[in-house]
């Protein structure tokens, strides 16, 4: 265990959804510009949420886990990681499904 | 406002985006609820590392359960737990989901990137998978 304890666990969460993108074809990493409109809003919302739990103290963090880089509003790097990194997880495995179920998820052109 | 109060606005605040907001409704399909299933298993574990190694550390007046401890791994499960975690980190996890899958498919049906779509997958994922 060390300081980048929590972004181990983020990385972890990258590698092991990776495959999903070659194996499946969710063309998911290929959707960049997707992707990363999809994540900005987010980020903000809960980088918002985040820093008034950080504000109460509704959670702290262990400081021998984390880089110790903090960004604005107090919220640790490791965090700010967090609200990416999950999303990305989160669709990756929504479009494996659908690549492998073949189901329809509301965005296809109109039949 | 306590974590667990936050966690059950929040959670009526997607519902509302996704079915009222954004119409993507998302929540009322298939395969939102199986890659969700699959996804909150995954959730137990890296978040049940985060919170059993008290990496992040919760304040018991803002959740159901007690504080974690300072010497000592927060109990398994039970006091409002569940693999460590606060129970409250289900509902954020599902905000998080759900607020994600919201942008993704709402950008997708303004037609922002909406190919290359998803699959098929690899022939020897299908194999394995007994669709082909």
């Amino acid at each position: 265990m060390s300081k980048f304890a929590y972004v181990s666990v983020l990385l972890g969460c990258l590698v092991g959804t990776a495959w999903l993108e070659f194996f499946l074809r969710t063309n998911v990493y290929r959707r960049t510009i997707r992707l990363v409109l999809t994540i900005l809003p987010v980020l903000i919302v809960f980088a918002i949420w985040d820093a008034y739990a950080i504000a109460q103290g509704h959670w702290t963090f262990d400081p021998r886990y984390v880089t110790g880089i903090t960004t604005v509003a107090n919220i640790p790097l490791d965090e700010i990681l967090f609200f990416i990194v999950i999303p990305i997880c989160a669709i990756l495995s929504f479009e494996a499904v659908r690549s492998a179920r073949n189901w329809d998820a509301g965005d296809e052109e109109a039949k | 406002m306590t974590y667990t109060e936050l966690t059950l606005v929040g959670v009526l605040v997607v519902i509302a985006l996704d079915l009222y907001v954004f119409k993507t409704k998302i929540l009322r399909r298939k395969v939102f609820w199986v890659s969700y299933s699959i996804v909150i298993f995954f959730q137990l574990v890296t978040n049940g590392i985060l919170t059993g190694f008290g990496i992040v550390e919760y304040d018991g007046n803002a959740i159901i359960g007690s504080s974690t401890p300072q010497d000592s791994p927060p109990p398994f499960i039970g006091d409002g737990r569940l693999v460590f975690a606060p129970i409250e980190d289900l509902l954020f996890g599902f905000c998080l989901i759900v607020l994600t899958l919201i942008m993704w498919i709402w950008l997708g049906r303004i037609g922002v990137q909406r190919e290359p779509k998803s699959g098929p997958p690899r022939k020897s994922v299908e194999r394995f998978l007994g669709t082909k």
